[in-house]
């Protein structure tokens, strides 16, 4: 159930083909040739030089100006078969939102993102774009250089946040209740659309904030907490109920929430459980896990300790083991707090890191240094047990593995050791077991991942349905908040089913 | 928020925390903890639960004065408000008929010890109290483990005190005492746990102990808390707090709780100058 590329749904469809109709957009269209169009180049996203924005926590993008918002959104074709949606987890309608910046009119823009995202301000930030909707858009076949569907995303989801329409409805009394478990994308999104469906919405967190991995795990210099709390403020403002330090399976089981009368539960507990190597020293004071290091600094704020009381270490020299976003992020933030060298140690090549491309590029702009083909093989500690080196080994490519990447193999002989005082381990997680201790009757899968059906997402205990990390083990925003549009259609119909008969 | 009921000093050094959290209250059990939080600022602290009230709908935690964030608790009073108060965290302590159980607890483990030695005492077992204080008027909740405990025995260094002596030392003599004695659980403070172990593993006594290591989140998803149990690597905010004692890495659990100390040091320097008239 990786990056399936989902034709989108028969009502999505129709939808899309009803505002692909309207006579402004015909209008529009005809305004430009398509060869003008092409020839318009693609507009840079203004950023932050790396030399302040590497000491400092603020957000590296600004935002495309409204001038240059329009401007980008004039290149884009208006396709009649646009590939830009089949690319979208989420079937954004990208063509419209595009094609109403182009007239200039941002707030509609934000709305049409709104109808099928409920995190536009985040999809804008962290989605790998360049993987999805800007790899099938038919202008990258036609000039090479897709349309920035990403960065015009931001921009109109950020000018419908500052205009603050937040509608405010609430639930019927008599609406049926659905418990969401967990509050990470995957959970914001299913409450958003079964909010939206009439249902009366409690999202349960374990944390003492909104976001999951958007609060504990990306930093703000490429997610600010306000867009974060902005869009949770938003799903309130629809009658979405926050309840926080709130743990489903300690707290209170499944079964006693059916009690207290939840008909329906969306399970996106992601994959909160950090992976170790298993190797010789990762428990030295000093190794960390990813989730632990960004934690301390996102959700504790620890960076401004001692103002607050979560300390974090301050690294003169890291290396953080891993080469996806959340390693990336790790290395970003160790610059920020002083580390020098800041290195990312990567077992694979360049070509292999499943990292955004722009993150790689902003790291590398703000001097992080990134040792490819390279694995840690130990961590050796002082006397007091405190990191001191870590033993890396030199890798060669090999026949591709079952992944299609071709699988690193050690090179004999080639132990190097680096000396570093903060390790931070960002191989992946695995999913957290906490809810299962209760809800044994969950069949799961391999990785000890929610078994679900294919299309609904529905788990083996009835209405029960799970998506996003906690079904896939490991995979990115976007598909989370896929998936949870997908439960939430699933739960919808199971809850007709059920008043049905 | 969370409202505090009650908030008194024990005995020095130690108080005791009354948090009104009517769902936690309903699903707390024996050798669980809850996260506390004082303020949006502040650290997430992992307390045990020493004992709860399902119709009051209160957790009643006891803790000792460490670092600046259990200083600012043990200056909260009732009708304060705790940001976070989360809970139950943890995995319950195992209670069966295991004929006689020896509780050895000292600090805030006297305390915590409580609700496993109600649910022991009601599984039918016979208790033994193996309390270990500096000095006799460091001991507190007598009267309770009174009503329970078939035996009690107080490890103080007060001159004359019959065991003028650890409760690590005194662990062999009580046990020589007791006929079936099935099991040894232990909470305090860490060097109490680890000296138990070491003296209860010739003996062959099965000897649980309530870990205590630094810990962020409490629900699994960071690892600060991880420490070796028989050589494999567990979390112990959700596969413990209790493990086995004789399989604990102790010398590494003591490495990684002062993995913070010139940090932590700093802090309550800053926090005394701030508070300080």
């Amino acid at each position: 159930m990786t990056d399936e590329k989902k034709p989108c749904d028969p009502s999505d469809r129709d939808r899309i083909r009803v505002e692909y109709d309207r006579d402004w957009r015909r209008e529009l269209r005809r305004s430009m040739t398509p060869k003008d169009r092409i020839r318009i180049p693609r507009q840079p996203m203004p950023q932050r030089d790396a030399f302040t924005r590497g000491r400092d926590f603020a957000e590296v993008n600004l935002g495309l100006s409204p001038e240059a918002a329009r401007s980008e959104a004039r290149r884009c074709l208006d396709c009649a078969a646009p590939g830009c949606i089949s690319g979208c987890p989420v079937a954004i309608d990208i063509p419209t939102f595009i094609k109403q910046i182009e007239r200039g009119e941002f707030a509609a823009a934000g709305r049409t993102l709104k109808t099928t995202n409920s995190l536009p301000a985040v999809c804008g930030r962290v989605c790998p774009q360049e993987t999805q909707c800007e790899s099938v858009c038919n202008l990258k076949r036609a000039a090479g250089v897709p349309v920035a569907i990403g960065h015009l995303e931001r921009f109109a989801a950020d000018f419908e946040r500052s205009a603050a329409s937040a509608p405010c409805c609430r639930p019927d009394p008599g609406a049926v209740k659905v418990a969401v478990v967990g509050s990470g994308p995957a959970g914001l999104t299913a409450a958003g659309e079964l909010a939206r469906k009439g249902y009366a919405v409690t999202v349960f967190e374990a944390l003492h904030e909104a976001g999951g991995v958007l609060a504990y795990g990306i930093p703000e210099f490429r997610l600010p907490k306000e867009v974060l709390r902005a869009e949770v403020e938003c799903l309130r403002g629809l009658g979405v109920e926050m309840r926080l330090n709130f743990i489903v399976g300690r707290t209170a089981t499944l079964d006693q929430l059916r009690d207290e009368g939840f008909r329906a539960f969306f399970i996106g507990t992601g994959a909160g459980l950090p992976n170790f190597m298993k190797i010789p020293g990762e428990n030295l004071v000093g190794v960390y896990s990813a989730n632990e290091y960004l934690t301390r600094v996102n959700l504790m704020r620890a960076r401004d300790f001692p103002a607050v009381d979560t300390p974090v270490p301050r690294a003169r020299r890291a290396a953080v083991i891993g080469g996806g976003n959340v390693a990336l992020d790790s290395v970003r933030t160790a610059r920020r707090l002083g580390a020098e060298p800041a290195m990312i140690i990567y077992r694979r090549s360049r070509q292999e890191m499943p990292a955004r491309i722009e993150e790689i590029k902003h790291a590398e702009e703000e001097g992080v240094e990134i040792l490819l083909l390279t694995a840690p093989v130990c961590y050796k500690g002082d006397e007091k047990g405190r990191l001191r080196s870590m033993v890396c080994l030199r890798m060669e490519l090999g026949a591709p593995d079952s992944s299609g990447r071709r699988r690193p193999v050690p090179i004999p002989g080639s132990e190097f050791e680096i000396e570093i005082d903060l390790a931070v381990v960002a191989v992946g997680q695995s999913p957290n077991p906490l809810l299962f201790e209760c809800q044994p009757e969950l069949r799961r899968g391999r990785w000890g991942t929610i078994e679900v059906e294919e299309n609904t997402l529905a788990a083996s205990a009835p209405g029960v349905f799970a998506g996003g990390d906690i079904v896939r083990g490991g995979a990115t925003v976007i598909l989370a908040m896929g998936d949870a549009r997908r439960a939430a259609a699933g739960i919808e119909a199971y809850l007709r089913e059920e008043h049905d008969s | 928020m969370y409202e505090i009921l009650e908030r008194r000093r024990l005995v020095p050094n130690l108080h005791l925390l009354r948090v009104r959290a009517p769902e936690t209250a309903r699903a707390c059990r024996p050798g669980q903890f809850i996260m506390v939080m004082i303020g949006p600022d502040g650290e997430r602290v992992p307390l045990s639960i020493a004992d709860w009230d399902a119709v009051e709908g209160s957790v009643t935690a006891v803790f000792l004065i460490v670092g600046t964030s259990t200083q600012k608790l043990a200056r909260l009073r009732a009708g304060d408000r705790l940001h976070v108060c989360a809970g139950p965290l943890g995995k319950p302590s195992e209670i069966a008929g295991f004929g006689t159980v020896l509780l050895v607890a000292g600090c805030y483990g006297i305390a915590a010890l409580y609700p496993a030695a109600r649910a022991l005492r009601q599984a039918g077992n016979r208790l033994v109290l193996l309390a270990d204080v500096k000095a006799g008027h460091l001991l507190y909740w007598e009267d309770r483990y009174r009503n329970l405990c078939d035996r009690i025995v107080v490890a103080s260094r007060d001159p004359g005190a019959p065991f003028q002596e650890f409760a690590s030392h005194a662990v062999s003599n009580v046990a020589a005492k007791e006929a079936s004695l099935g099991r040894v659980l232990v909470s305090g403070c860490a060097y109490l746990l680890a000296a138990v172990s070491e003296a209860t593993r010739p003996l062959g006594l099965r000897t649980i102990v309530s870990l205590n290591p630094i810990m962020v989140d409490g629900t699994g998803m960071c690892g600060a808390c991880r420490c070796s149990i028989g050589g494999n690597t567990r979390f112990a905010c959700v596969d413990g707090p209790d493990f086995d004692g004789h399989q604990v890495d102790w010398p590494e659990l003591f490495r990684r709780r002062a993995a913070y100390l010139d940090d932590e040091v700093r802090s309550l320097c800053r926090f005394e100058k701030e508070s300080l008239p």
